[in-house]
């Protein structure tokens, strides 16, 4: 009960934290002329609900043994991630201006040696649920009551790697990890039913142990209750998202996927993201 | 099979790996293993017996075996990956790179089996590219013991250290190095013979029959100093410094020859102190055959180092 007020009165936080990250990722994608606007958009609320709704965290612990931890594996979509990272206090504002700027801790895929908070290096993709599978175990060993979330990229789950990293969760029955996957249904050229289908990706994930569930991904409601869900095994949520979500232009958009806004663009999005 | 080869003299390196481990992990509950399907190839069933939590065996799965890795060590524990090196450095190259050494991850990778110890299973069980794919990877250690001594200190001193370390293993039997006041430091090459008159560089199973080769040199009247630079990357170049001006090098390795040790030495002396290096290694992919075979048909012998050992002396 008492929790269930608490997410409540988190909802209006979340919204706000979400709308500064999109204004502040894609001032970031116009002033460098480079980034992945459209994955960071899909990927805003999720970020967003997690590190103000539901990670055990401490920016100014950013190490803290006991920390939830969170891996974003589509790391190309570091304008979400940064803005988080940023908007939680794991950095000054004053780094954003210098997003991919030559010798910025921004590089264009997240560096955990150069940004505090990053949990591992990512950018090719496929690599970070292996990661947090061993995160995931050295708590189990060592008794840790700590949970490590993995977002990935729809397109990302054709990569073989996080699928032998879902026998091994599964196998392991890691309780205390949930994958979350960014489904947009758009990679870089195209949808990915037209690419390498990934349905039925529940019926997959389900078969291979996982205790599945499907949500809209930009409902924080809906998001707050799955994310913060327990299991007997580990969770796999489909967070149904809208690649490029919130700007009118870019909604679906296959060229957002790393497009550069121009001027007017830029100022239609501002205008629109209020 | 080992104490059949130890009576020989001969040692399998792979014993002295797992007895250390799992000394070590007496004393430090951060210490794992994690392994792909690879217990009997990787010789750790004792740890498997006495811990069996903390070996993780993730199945065929050389990607996943790299990355969990790389978590394991952000949850606070020091893992040893093990698996043949062939699979560990070639099939999770890009998890090597980007989850070891570019997040600098404190993993340490055990390569079994390296070189040609999988004779005659042909070259995709061969492991002689390893060097080449690693040493780019400027934050690993690369470490390639020559005998137990050698595996002991070197996973002694991997588990102490804080950073991705690679220690590339042979499960080919090699007698102890007879080398007196011996002294492990990474980095930093052993003196396994003084001589002047050329220097032979030699790692792994490939030292002991260096030291031979300058032995049977030393009757002709031909001093060879012989290093045993157990330690590829960081290379150490002082050492290099010095056997240039003995004013001929040979390296010998069981590894291809490009990029390598032989690749290493040959950098560096051609960038600072331009001397004849003579290589001797593995050119390219091995046709069937067994390890003797293999040796013999590049040089990594006793005749083969010698013979190398007079082209480089008539290139003074």
């Amino acid at each position: 009960m008492q929790n269930d007020t608490l997410k409540n009165d988190r909802g209006p936080l979340i919204r706000q934290k979400a709308l500064w990250m999109r204004r502040t990722a894609f001032t970031m994608v116009h002033r460098a002329k480079m980034g992945h606007p459209g994955g960071d958009f899909s990927a805003t609320d999720i970020l967003a609900t997690l590190y103000f709704g539901v990670l055990r965290h401490d920016p100014a612990r950013p190490t803290w043994a006991d920390r939830d931890r969170f891996i974003m594996s589509k790391g190309h979509a570091s304008g979400a991630i940064y803005t988080a990272l940023c908007a939680a206090g794991y950095f000054p504002e004053d780094w954003l201006p210098t997003y991919m700027q030559n010798d910025s801790p921004l590089n264009g895929h997240p560096n955990r040696n150069y940004v505090p908070g990053v949990e591992t290096n990512t950018g090719p993709l496929g690599h970070g649920f292996p990661v947090a599978v061993g995160i995931a175990i050295a708590g189990a060993l060592q008794g840790r009551d700590y949970r490590t979330y993995v977002l990935t990229g729809d397109g990302e789950q054709q990569e073989g790697s996080n699928w032998e990293a879902a026998m091994v969760a599964a196998h392991k029955r890691l309780k205390n990890l949930t994958l979350i996957i960014d489904r947009n249904r758009l990679q870089q050229g195209a949808s990915t039913e037209e690419t390498s289908s990934l349905d039925p990706l529940d019926q997959k994930y389900a078969a291979f142990g996982f205790d599945v569930q499907i949500v809209d991904g930009h409902d924080i409601g809906a998001l707050l209750a799955a994310l913060t869900a327990h299991s007997d095994k580990p969770r796999c949520i489909i967070a149904n998202t809208v690649k490029g979500k919130g700007v009118s232009f870019m909604e679906n958009v296959a060229k957002w996927h790393h497009g550069v806004p121009n001027d007017a663009e830029y100022a239609q999005a501002m205008a629109e993201l209020v | 099979m080992s104490h059949a080869v130890e009576t020989a003299g001969l040692y399998d390196c792979r014993d002295a790996w797992v007895k250390t481990l799992v000394d070590l992990a007496a004393h430090d509950p951060r210490i794992v293993a994690v392994v792909n399907d690879s217990v009997g190839s990787s010789k750790l069933g004792a740890f498997q017996k006495a811990y069996p939590d903390r070996l993780i065996n993730v199945g065929i799965a050389e990607q996943v075996m790299v990355g969990v890795g790389a978590g394991l060590a952000n949850g606070g524990q020091v893992p040893f990956v093990s698996a043949a090196s062939c699979f560990l450095t070639g099939r999770a190259l890009e998890q090597v790179k980007a989850d070891v050494a570019y997040a600098g991850f404190n993993v340490k990778l055990v390569g079994q089996s390296s070189g040609v110890a999988y004779a005659e299973l042909g070259p995709t069980h061969h492991s002689i590219e390893d060097f080449a794919w690693l040493r780019p990877l400027k934050n690993i250690t690369v470490i390639v013991p020559a005998d137990p001594w050698e595996v002991e200190q070197a996973i002694r001193w991997a588990a102490a250290h804080e950073g991705p370390v690679y220690i590339r293993l042979s499960r080919m039997p090699v007698p102890a190095l007879n080398i007196s006041d011996r002294v492990f430091t990474p980095g930093r090459a052993t003196l396994a013979r003084q001589g002047q008159d050329l220097t032979i560089i030699a790692c792994g199973t490939i030292t002991h029959l260096a030291m031979t080769a300058a032995d049977e040199l030393a009757a002709e009247g031909i001093q060879a100093r012989v290093l045993n630079m157990h330690t590829i990357n960081p290379l150490d170049e002082d050492a290099i410094d010095a056997a240039a001006k003995t004013g001929a090098i040979v390296t010998a390795e069981e590894a291809h020859l490009r990029g390598g040790l032989g690749g290493a030495v040959a950098e560096y002396t051609a960038s600072h102190r331009p001397v004849p290096v003579e290589r001797l290694g593995f050119d390219g992919f091995q046709p069937t055959g067994d390890m003797a075979y293999l040796f013999e048909r590049s040089g990594l012998t006793v005749a083969g180092i010698k013979a190398a050992a007079h082209r480089a002396l008539g290139r003074k």
